[in-house]
């Protein structure tokens, strides 16, 4: 399970995070919805140690992540697979030398990495693409690479970057479809998104996250028949208030 | 736990400049512990640094030698015998131009080469992918260039120095009034074996610097095209910088 606590963090006189606490139940597909630049990305580097939040804390299975050592630190990201917005593929690398970086990290052997690229592969339905550079796939073959990368390592936890961003209606889907499937192979979820009908179609759980905290958590029912006018907002996709609702704008 | 003990964490430069080389500098020597990371990369970066460099560098040499002997030519003509054309050239290449001019000619093709791969992989987000497959940034991507560029600066250097004594002895033998013996009289009076790994201590040195300075800009590129040239840019000038400051410490050091 994943915890976060309180979490704040600022970037010079902005406050991204301003108490964040949410907590991502095993086996479920957690989505976090909110607008461009409210702190999602920022949540889940957190998550992994790329970013030391200024404070509160992240609990993954129980282990605080900023009192880790070296070792658990590359331990608990053994354990934890990371789906970047725009897939960040190793352009100098093949699809294949992609997905086995990770593995070779591992200790894996050689037919191991081979059957583990295949099995990725077939999952997110691009067989016989091993050979191919980044270069030379489309926005949406990169992201399903990028899960592949991620799945092959048979990670417990997977944290989705805004996954069907820039992408077309039909790729959405098929990238959403993915995510359920990778949920319905034992694999907990943690989506943040601003795209509202990729949420509603993953998310067993959403939550908004607004001005820095979780402005209101629940099933997909319960968040579709929210009376929260801010939550009502987002997933309408109203205009009105925007400029009251507007974001702290965060890097990444 | 302090923030630097940590395997790798987003840290933007926070600390003063020197500071922050420091302890970046830090962090990289920690990283030379993690043997299995870098030891595969380290062939193919010393003959992208190196061997892809050796052009450039010989093609600076040549011309080196050719201006020294004509110069040295005309300061001694009617003052000191012509012979020491060849001692003036030996010393000049071997202690100070050859190693200078290539460091300087690699910092720039070198510096910038990797401040703008890493600098591109920064903005892209490759360096925390890296991170979250469970790679220290510095094992993988710094440790292999400082320690290729430590080891292949003195070799690009050497073949430097080789070529521009050659080129000013065929220029002194068909542009001067010097024989061959003449030349080589010159070149072996003041020879001393130093003079060689004088040169070649300088170069590892230069390399370390200019690959280091490449990698630490690089990985500290702001975001978009802008960020990366900037740093580009950087690497370039502290590399260049990094190489005199170093030459007059080894000179005041070793000479």
């Amino acid at each position: 399970m994943i915890e976060l606590d309180g979490l704040t963090k600022s970037f010079g006189a902005q406050r991204v995070l301003d108490g964040l606490s949410l907590d991502v139940p095993d086996g479920r597909n957690t989505v976090v919805i909110g607008y461009s630049g409210s702190g999602k990305s920022v949540t889940l580097k957190c998550i992994v140690g790329l970013i030391e939040p200024d404070g509160g804390r992240v609990l993954v299975d129980g282990g605080v992540v900023g009192e880790m050592s070296r070792e658990e630190l590359a331990e608990l990201r053994g354990r934890i697979g990371y789906v970047f917005q725009f897939a960040a593929l190793f352009d100098s690398m093949t699809v294949a030398e992609n997905i086995a970086l990770g593995l070779a990290r591992r200790g894996h052997d050689r037919s191991t990495i081979a059957r583990r690229i295949e099995e990725s592969l077939a999952v997110v339905e691009l067989p016989g693409t091993g050979d191919r550079y980044p270069a030379e796939l489309s926005g949406g073959m990169r992201k399903r690479v990028g899960i592949a990368r991620a799945i092959a390592l048979k990670p417990r936890y997977i944290l989705y970057d805004e996954p069907t961003s820039g992408l077309d209606p039909v790729t959405s889907a098929v990238m959403d479809q993915l995510m359920v499937r990778t949920r319905d192979l034992g694999v907990t979820g943690l989506v943040v998104t601003h795209d509202m009908r990729s949420a509603f179609r993953v998310g067993d759980r959403i939550a908004m996250l607004y001005e820095g905290r979780i402005r209101q958590v629940g099933t997909r029912a319960e968040i579709q028949a929210s009376d929260d006018p801010v939550v009502r907002q987002f997933i309408e996709g109203r205009p009105g208030q925007m400029a009251a609702a507007a974001p702290r704008r965060a890097p990444g | 736990m302090t923030h630097d003990s940590r395997l790798t964490t987003y840290s933007p430069p926070r600390d003063g400049f020197i500071t922050h080389i420091g302890r970046r500098s830090l962090e990289t020597f920690r990283a030379v512990a993690d043997v299995p990371t870098w030891s595969p990369l380290l062939v193919g970066q010393m003959r992208r640094l190196g061997v892809d460099s050796v052009p450039i560098a010989l093609f600076i040499a040549v011309f080196t030698g050719i201006v020294l002997s004509l110069l040295s030519s005309y300061i001694f003509t009617g003052a000191v015998p012509l012979y020491f054309v060849g001692a003036l050239v030996g010393k000049t290449v071997m202690m100070e131009l050859g190693p200078v001019l290539t460091g300087m000619a690699l910092a720039g093709r070198v510096g910038a080469s990797i401040a703008a791969e890493l600098g591109t992989m920064k903005v892209t987000e490759q360096v925390d992918a890296l991170e979250t497959l469970a790679y220290d940034r510095n094992a993988y991507l710094v440790v292999p260039r400082v320690l290729a560029a430590t080891l292949m600066f003195p070799v690009v250097t050497a073949f430097a120095m080789a070529v521009g004594v050659t080129s000013g002895w065929i220029t002194a033998v068909n542009l001067l009034d010097l024989s061959t013996p003449e030349f080589f009289k010159g070149l072996r009076m003041f020879y001393q074996f130093k003079d060689i790994w004088f040169g070649l201590v300088k170069s590892a040195s230069f390399g370390a610097a200019v690959a280091l300075m490449g990698c630490l800009q690089g990985l500290d590129s702001k975001s978009g095209a802008q960020g990366v040239g900037q740093s580009t840019t950087r690497a370039v000038v502290l590399g260049c910088e990094a190489i005199l400051v170093l030459d007059a410490f080894w000179a005041l050091v070793l000479l």
